[in-house]
């Protein structure tokens, strides 16, 4: 029952994270402000991949989104602003934005809930799987075996290349 | 301590927990409290490579010194600028020395002695010292103050340019051990690495060089041209905390130099079962060696300016650690070191035992690899540097007449 | 043991979360930040199934292959992430450049 309350705890303290943060991010007036409560609501998902035992995946989250991506977002909210502190408004289409978000997350809840109390065993309360220590070795050899996932894995650093040379050529002062 | 905890009658869990928190305490209480004695030995070494004393009058030799400092700075009046955002104002500083001290939980001081073994060892630290860089960006917005994010502005874009060739570099050490985590990697060096990718451990120290902000690479915060960057507006303690961050940090790129490339706490029997408190002392010379270097560094070399060090890393470093990482990835592969066959040999005898006697199985299975990459980086180095030599000349052409001071003088006209 | 369903309710709620910012936020870069908030939420997804329903679990005793799908796919999320921030941004960079506003209300005229 200790481990029980334990992990409830955990997940607790992550959603609160990142619920937090996400609320924050959408509310926000002061966009500066908005980026750093990203960074909270970011700082709960990785905290979700430990308790889901993918740690690479927290890693790569912390380095990646919270290293680069955020960096990036805050860089360009200083480049494209002129006053600092300008307080940003929700726009006029707010309500039905709210009301269209409500709405997907009832259809979705409604979805699992149907998903996991029909006779569909796939959602009914699944034990977890033996995840071993291995499961990086096993992420490693699923990126670069031929019957496995390498073709997406080549496709996604053309990818990477195309949008850096993209974003250089945009950003770029007209000469 | 979890056991004893336990035995005393406190619940199982709980005693873990507060096992784990007083490990946790330990770890960040090493390195706050080294850097007493580190920003003292800086200063002192400094002193001497610039034919002076250094500090020597708060005490024998001036070992108070960082009391003194730090009586300093807890007496200035903290100030926080009118208009600045209060609350990341002052959470910056402690994300910066947070970042740093998370770092200490996955170096292994010994067979034993290790925070938290991930076997994501590596890719942790990198993470975490992201953290920093995340922490300047803060501080320079935060305060309200044109120059200061500026300073942050420029001072990012080198942290995160400079993350590059350490990742490709990183990737080296664990490509050779097979595993992330640090105590593998600690654990697969029978040769250190240093002797079998030099470059690797190159390109790896000169990038964590330009991480922390260290000289040659000091623009980040360069005192005497943008006044602090960042900093400008931080005094008194918070100011203090992004100045231990910065000693924390340099050390702690000492330690993991030391650990990824020098054999960490092994050398000479040292860290295995029964010699822990050697294996310790092990590392921390080695570390303190890497320090030195350091130490050197800053005290002789003239800082580079910014787009230099920005070329520097696009142009030299990045290719560099990327043919690097090509050239080990294609030889390594051939020679995986077999230990069990190591260990045949050495019971043999002769020659080959000779040699396992003194420096272990592990030496002999690693050496074939060990002497072809060396070769392999030998190699590199010298196209590199050729390559550098031919680059500098052509520069040097560029501007035509070499501005030498006895130049002939102009054609008179009566001749 | 956590059910399966809390990781799914949580990653629903983040996705309208960021749904929410995309549809009634004006500025550029928040309507980006509600983009990562979203994809951040079907990574949750992602690697909550994979950790579920790898192999040892009824649902692939009936055949289906999981094997590092999950996990593997998180990645690819990751990587399309930023290669979208990335473009993005510069695009956001470009046209304030051009038009000194991030509003993407005032963005619609198609000729400059």
């Amino acid at each position: 029952m200790q481990a029980e309350f334990g992990q409830w705890a955990i997940f607790g303290l992550f959603t609160v994270f990142i619920i937090g943060g996400g609320i924050g991010t959408v509310t926000s007036s002061n966009l500066f402000h908005a980026a750093l409560w990203l960074i909270i609501s970011l700082f709960g998902v990785a905290g979700f991949f430990v308790l889901l035992a993918a740690p690479f995946l927290a890693a790569i989250q912390v380095l990646v989104y919270i290293g680069a991506i955020v960096v990036l977002i805050i860089f360009a909210i200083m480049l494209t602003r002129r006053l600092m502190g300008l307080r940003e408004a929700p726009n006029s289409q707010w309500l039905f934005g709210l009301l269209g978000a409500a709405v997907t997350f009832g259809v979705i809840v409604l979805g699992l809930v149907l998903a996991s109390a029909g006779n569909t065993p796939l959602l009914a309360s699944q034990p977890l799987s033996e995840i071993t220590g291995e499961s990086l070795r096993d992420l490693g050899i699923a990126l670069v075996d031929l019957n496995q996932y390498v073709l997406p894995f080549i496709v996604a650093s053309l990818l990477l290349e195309a949008a850096m040379v993209g974003a250089i050529v945009i950003a770029r002062e007209d000469e | 301590m979890a056991e004893f905890l336990v035995n005393s009658g406190w619940n199982a869990n709980l005693a873990q927990i507060v096992a784990s928190v007083l490990g946790a305490v330990v770890l960040a209480s090493f390195g706050l409290v080294w850097i007493i004695f580190s920003i003292w030995l800086e200063r002192k070494f400094a002193g001497r490579v610039q034919d002076r004393i250094g500090p020597n009058r708060t005490g024998p030799y001036g070992l108070f010194q960082t009391f003194a400092d730090v009586g300093k700075l807890l007496t200035k009046e903290d100030i926080t600028p009118e208009g600045a955002d209060k609350h990341v104002y002052n959470f910056a500083p402690i994300l910066a020395v947070a970042g740093i001290l998370a770092i200490f939980a996955v170096i292994p001081f010994n067979h034993a002695w290790v925070g938290a073994d991930l076997n994501i060892g590596v890719l942790y630290f990198v993470a975490v010292g992201s953290l920093t860089t995340l922490a300047i960006l803060l501080a320079g917005w935060s305060s309200n103050n044109k120059y200061a994010l500026l300073g942050a502005f420029r001072a990012i874009a080198a942290l995160i340019s400079y993350e590059v060739p350490m990742i490709l570099s990183l990737a080296v050490p664990v490509l050779l051990a097979g595993s992330m985590s640090m105590q593998d990697i600690v654990k697969g060096q029978s040769i250190a690495y240093i002797f079998v990718v030099p470059v690797s451990a190159l390109i790896f120290f000169i990038s964590q060089l330009a991480e922390v902000g260290r000289s040659p690479f000091d623009l980040i915060e360069a005192e005497s041209e943008i006044i602090a960057g960042f900093n400008i507006e931080y005094s008194g303690m918070k100011f203090a905390m992004f100045y231990a961050a910065e000693f924390i940090h340099a050390f702690v790129i000492c330690i993991l130099t030391a650990v990824l490339f020098l054999g960490g706490w092994r050398g000479f029997g040292a860290g295995e079962p029964g010699y822990e408190l050697f294996g310790f002392i092990m590392l921390m010379t080695k570390s303190v060696a890497v320090y030195v270097l350091v130490m050197l560094l800053r005290s002789t070399l003239p800082r580079i300016r910014i787009d230099h060090m920005m070329a520097f890393n696009w142009k030299f470093l990045v290719p560099l650690a990327l043919v690097n990482l090509l050239v080990v990835m294609f030889l390594a592969r051939p020679f995986v070191p077999d230990y069990a066959a190591a260990e045949a040999l050495v019971a043999q005898g002769g020659f080959a035992g000779l040699i396992g006697g003194i420096f272990g199985a592990g030496f002999i299975a690693e050496l074939p690899r060990a002497v072809v990459l060396l070769i392999a980086n030998v190699i590199m180095f010298a196209v590199a540097t050729q390559l550098l030599h031919r680059y500098g000349e052509a520069q040097r052409a560029k501007l035509g007449v070499r501005p030498v001071a006895a130049t002939r003088a102009p054609a008179m006209a009566s001749d | 043991m956590l059910p399966l369903t809390a990781f799914l309710i949580v990653a629903a709620l983040l996705f309208c979360i960021g749904m929410y910012a995309v549809l009634a936020r004006r500025n550029a870069v928040a309507i980006l930040m509600g983009i990562e908030l979203m994809l951040n939420a079907v990574n949750i997804n992602l690697v909550a199934f994979w950790r579920y329903l790898t192999p040892g679990t009824a649902a692939t005793a009936e055949g289906l292959q999981i094997g590092m799908a999950g996990q593997s796919f998180a990645i690819f999320v990751f990587v399309v992430a930023a290669a979208e921030v990335a473009v993005g941004l510069a695009l956001v960079i470009s046209i304030y450049r051009n038009r000194r506003t991030v509003i993407a209300e005032d963005v619609d005229t198609l000729r400059y």
